[in-house]
């Protein structure tokens, strides 16, 4: 760094303080809805109040990343300033990758630790005394209390609906590194192509887990409250579910910008953090195929 | 550069601070935000402070006198939590938030918006915690570790605002974490290699790793309880094919990594500051940077020697004992340095060195104690008892708490452009040495002798011990509210200090003026 380049400091800005009290005001109200939920308590405010905080996020995050993208586009940023994006972005995705380890971590060490134990293998086998009928296998076709947690019928078979997935996340990745591309090369017309394609198969892997989700709830009996399957099993996919949907709603936005004439053909950090955050929502989901649906 | 679109961006670094409440508000000055993180930080130590001294009164003596068993959960729930991570926590990122930038020759921290947002979500998640208090269910009341099935099937309502807390400050730490690791990679001034830069900067590089990699962890931990408790999941309950114990891995995967993010910082503040009232360069630098990499890696193996009790397989035992016990030779290369810096040094001893050598001798007692605790088969004698207090108050009050005291003293001139007096930090040295000796090495014998932890009644054998813990918790107690006016005094007056006020101190932040200027390091300098 032999010349010194201006590192871009805001003086002031609203939008921290605004996310802070909008923050407050969801988890206050969410927290008043659950509450309110299981004590049975009817007429909540929590559902209103909870609205209101989600209302205040999405203008706080509109308000935020538009001064951003405002002053990135008006040339404020330099390219140290960029590096400070890559590292926050990467940092990040890290930890939303702990975020899923220990929903990871949980499964494994039911499926090979808890679980035998509890129906009377290795050192711990005396966890059997509990229920001594209990037989552990995985899937968990039955549970230890059947009166508390009623076991589904049935899991959801890999082959079908979530080979179908994979296929389609997989691909949406290669897509989006094709949109990639096209955009470095200044092809704006392939760009718009496949970044919108990529959001399609984003859609349609949504639509698609949708519908797996009805199917569990109501034909195979699997639910959150069937036993420790239903719940790593909707853990697991729930959470991947969420970071889909917000990692297509990103992507969105990047058409959008797109359209707008956004992104140099060299700089364009937004486009490549809304890609590498795609392409972590995709190495999760080939975990959760190969450990939640098949293995 | 154009400043078309914001008209504060091209002459940002000409103003001072804006006026009134609104620039705290609204700041993105690391040095505003750093101050309002130390000034939440004491606060909540204050707040946390004052329900371990209704804990202490109430063990005053045996039986019931002062509070219900059931609030006195609450008390030893919200002193643990508030103080962990409302005290001690905080103060470290005010302290990285203040001095880093100063230290590697940075502008401001690397992502300023998102640092105001860190700490603004901190007085957010307390107010909601803290609120619960006051609620018909009461506030938390499982213990600062929330085990399951305490924390689920039988935990009052509070715990989903415990919950969303505990998310809220997690959000908060991730992002500070990150803002401190991009300042750190990315703004270090022309010439600062990595192997150049201060002790402080180098811990607080790896604590925020160890944040990152962990808060998540937490995150999921209260998110499983949530699904737990409201959405009918059993991860934590046997009857559906979880397990209780699944939550103390899943917490402690988290909690053995977190309690050395409260020491790892004051690690290298004290390596700052030994060095600077010896008049020595740090004994061993480059073997304190790999001492704390090591600790940082075996505090993510080591988690299950907080449940040698709980039924694990021998094997895990064994693992878990040899790993803890591993972690005494990195820390043994820390205390060895440390000494042999002092050795031969020409020593004074002001306030900030009086703390930092009370925390290395201080400090080393809660580690032996906890060396003792590492041995499974004596750990089944002392689990859950006051022994297991006594420890990690050694390891947390002269360790963080002194680690920050000594930093705040040590730094306090370059913050208000005073020295401080002299003399009452001084005392206020002494009184806390004594009152936190007194306060909790009387905890070891109890400990030992078979006194359960968290009780509101003990037999009647433990009673001296306890009237002397309480005495000096008491001591230990007030002479924080004394602290309190020696840095008012010290901002409010006292003697003008120099750009650089201990003779012996090394580092960028003595050569800007003191107080140190809104702006500093705009233009960076070139370090040698």
């Amino acid at each position: 760094m032999a010349t010194h380049e201006h590192y871009y400091v805001p003086a002031q800005s609203k939008w921290p303080i605004i996310g802070t009290f909008a923050l407050l005001i969801t988890m206050v109200g969410l927290g008043t809805w659950f509450n309110d939920l299981k004590a049975g308590r009817p007429e909540s405010h929590g559902p209103l109040i909870f609205f209101v905080g989600g209302l205040l996020v999405a203008y706080m995050m509109f308000g935020w990343f538009g001064a951003v993208i405002r002053e990135s586009r008006a040339g404020l940023y330099s390219h140290q300033l960029n590096k400070s994006f890559r590292w926050g972005m990467s940092w990040f995705i890290f930890s939303e990758v702990m975020f899923f380890i220990a929903f990871f971590g949980a499964l494994f060490y039911v499926r090979n630790l808890s679980g035998p134990w509890l129906s009377g293998d290795g050192a711990k086998g005396v966890a059997h005394m509990l229920w001594p009928n209990f037989e552990f296998a995985w899937p968990l076709l039955n549970t230890p209390d059947p009166q508390l947690f009623p076991p589904p019928k049935e899991v959801i078979d890999p082959w079908h609906l979530p080979l179908i997935n994979t296929i389609l996340l997989v691909s949406s990745s290669v897509t989006v590194t094709i949109a990639h591309h096209a955009l470095r090369k200044g092809h704006r017309g392939a760009l718009k192509f496949w970044l919108a394609l990529t959001i399609a198969l984003g859609i349609a892997f949504l639509t698609l887990q949708a519908h797996e989700y009805v199917e569990a709830y109501t034909e195979l009996g699997l639910t959150m409250g069937s036993g420790v399957y239903g719940a790593t099993f909707f853990m697991l996919t729930g959470f991947h579910g969420a970071h889909v949907t917000i990692g297509t709603l990103i992507l969105i936005v990047m058409l959008a910008r797109v359209f707008s004439g956004h992104f140099d053909n060299d700089e364009h950090f937004g486009f490549e953090a809304a890609s590498w955050y795609w392409h972590f929502v995709d190495v999760v989901w080939v975990g959760l195929f190969i450990f939640v649906y098949i293995l | 550069m154009s400043a078309v679109i914001d008209d504060h961006a091209g002459h940002e670094h000409d103003h001072g601070p804006a006026k009134g409440l609104m620039r705290w508000v609204l700041t993105t000055n690391h040095k505003d935000i750093g101050t309002m993180y130390l000034w939440f930080s004491f606060t909540m130590f204050l707040l946390g402070g004052s329900f371990a001294m209704v804990i202490r009164a109430e063990l005053f003596q045996p039986g019931l006198q002062i509070v219900e068993p059931a609030f006195f959960n609450q008390m030893t729930t919200m002193h643990g939590l508030i103080m962990v991570f409302g005290a001690v926590m905080p103060a470290f990122v005010g302290l990285a938030n203040w001095m880093i930038p100063l230290m590697i020759g940075a502008p401001d921290m690397a992502l300023p918006r998102l640092n105001n947002f860190s700490f603004w979500l901190l007085p957010a998640a307390f107010a909601m915690l803290v609120s619960t208090l006051f609620t018909a269910g009461g506030g938390p009341n499982f213990g600062w570790t929330f085990y399951a099935p305490l924390s689920t099937t039988y935990a009052p309502e509070s715990v989903t605002f415990f919950i969303f807390a505990i998310h809220m400050m997690g959000i908060s730490s991730i992002m500070g974490a990150i803002n401190v690791i991009a300042t750190i990679l990315n703004l270090r001034a022309p010439g600062m290699t990595l192997m150049k830069m201060p002790l402080f900067v180098w811990t607080w590089l790896i604590t925020a790793f160890l944040l990152i990699a962990v808060m998540p962890v937490l995150a999921g931990c209260v998110t499983m309880m949530l699904m737990d408790i409201h959405f009918g999941t059993s991860f934590f309950s046997a009857a559906g094919g979880g397990d209780p114990v699944l939550f103390q891995h899943v917490f402690w995967f988290f909690g053995h990594p977190e309690v050395y993010i409260m020491i790892l910082p004051a690690f290298g503040a004290v390596s700052s500051i030994i060095p600077a009232f010896s008049r020595k360069p740090l004994f061993g630098y480059t073997s304190m940077v790999y001492a704390t990499a090591s600790i940082a890696f075996l505090s993510f193996i080591v988690w299950a020697h907080h449940m040698f009790v709980v039924g694990i397989p021998v094997v895990g035992e064994l693992f878990f004992m040899y790993a803890t016990m591993l972690i005494a030779v990195p820390t043994g290369v820390k205390v060895f340095n440390w000494v042999s810096t002092m050795w031969e040094g020409s020593l004074t001893f002001e306030t900030p060195m009086l703390f930092a050598v009370a925390f290395v001798i201080l400090f080393t007692i809660g580690g032996f104690s906890g060396l003792m605790l590492a041995i499974a088969p004596a750990d089944f004698q002392y689990h859950d008892t006051y022994f297991v207090v006594a420890h990690f108050h050694y390891v947390l009050v002269p360790g963080a708490i002194f680690g920050i005291f000594a930093s705040a003293y040590y730094w306090l001139p370059k913050w208000t452009g005073h020295m401080y007096d002299e003399t009452l930090g001084k005392l206020h040295f002494w009184l806390s040495f004594i009152g936190m000796n007194m306060a909790f090495f009387p905890m070891h014998f109890v400990g030992l002798a078979g006194m359960p932890r968290r009780v509101p009644d003990y037999n009647l054998q433990f009673a001296d011990f306890n009237m002397v813990s309480s005495i000096g918790a008491f001591i230990f107690g007030a002479t924080q509210i004394f602290f309190l006016f020696i840095v008012i005094k010290c901002i409010r007056g006292g003697e003008p200090a120099p750009a650089k006020p201990w003779d012996g101190a090394e580092g960028l932040e003595w050569t800007v003026p003191s107080p140190a200027p809104y702006h500093t390091f705009v233009t960076p300098p070139e370090v040698k």
